[in-house]
């Protein structure tokens, strides 16, 4: 375990998450690709804050924002699922062609 | 931070499983089992997290990810077809475009990590980190923490405005337009 193995690591699962977000129709699994990609930052920079910053706490406090922001983007992403396929009944990228409702 | 052979060995197994459990979510015909792959990667990258010396985060971020994989797994069995993988599932556009996406990715993320020289000060991590953390939340970083926190609440306002049935503009499905600006137009009605 050393800081080089796991940024590896960390980017693979952000190179996962890429995939997965930009192949998958489905919202929901398009959402797990952002979460994939959000996983791997986290990671990367509590390795960071592990092996360099000398256990400054502030790296910890940018963790919790980092997830901060992924409990946000996946409440609005809900809500815009259910919206859509309220207005809709989309639940596939691929039935969105039009924005305005 | 080195633990000896033992963290080694686990650290290769979570990281392999996290690996692992992150590429079968995409490979699985089970939408729900497909969200509890993704809690296992996110479990495997908390016990990293937790080897390291962040315990406090990684077990938020365990804790969070099961709430929200169990309402992942809940909204789509309300919404999305074919969600108990009865069917052979294999629903993807532009796959070439998006594997090569992502090997792009991994592929610009690693070549630093390979080329660059880091520092090599393995400072082990304090002992009581998790005491150092809750000094910073409600010390020095208290602004960035009350502003997470605020954040959180403006997005509980607006996801419940979002996902209501009726809002201010009518029902929810018959589309949306607004009231009009003009004076005349709203005494007349």
């Amino acid at each position: 375990m050393s800081l080089e193995t796991i940024l590896l690591v960390a980017a693979a699962l952000f190179g996962i998450g890429v995939y997965g977000a930009l192949s998958q129709q489905s919202f929901v699994m398009l959402m797990m690709g952002l979460e994939l990609m959000i996983n791997g930052g986290i990671l990367a920079l509590v390795a960071f804050w592990a092996f360099t910053a000398g256990g400054n706490p502030q790296g910890q406090m940018l963790a919790i924002v980092f997830m901060t922001v992924m409990a946000v983007e996946m409440a609005l992403g809900f809500a815009l699922i259910t919206n859509v396929y309220r207005v809709r009944r989309a639940d596939i990228t691929e039935k969105l062609r039009r924005l305005k409702g | 931070m080195s633990g000896g052979l033992l963290v080694d060995v686990i650290f290769w197994l979570f990281a392999a499983g996290a690996l692992v459990t992150g590429y079968r979510v995409f490979r699985t015909d089970s939408m729900v089992r497909a969200a509890f792959y993704l809690l296992a990667s996110f479990a495997a990258v908390g016990g990293i997290l937790v080897l390291l010396g962040a315990e406090f985060v990684g077990m938020v971020l365990i804790l969070m990810m099961a709430g929200e994989m169990l309402i992942m797994a809940i909204v789509m069995v309300m919404y999305m077809m074919n969600p108990a993988g009865l069917n052979p599932m294999w629903m993807v556009h532009q796959h070439r475009v998006a594997v090569a996406a992502g090997v792009l990715a991994f592929a610009v993320l690693a070549a630093p990590v390979l080329l660059v020289d880091f520092p090599d000060r393995p400072n082990p991590a304090p002992e009581e980190a998790t005491a150092q953390l809750g000094e910073e939340l409600l010390g020095d970083s208290m602004l960035v923490f009350q502003t997470a926190g605020v954040g959180l609440l403006s997005t509980m306002i607006g996801v419940v405005v979002l996902a209501s049935r009726r809002g201010r503009y009518g029902e929810a499905d018959e589309g949306s337009s607004e009231p009009s600006l003009e004076l005349q137009d709203a005494e007349s009605r």
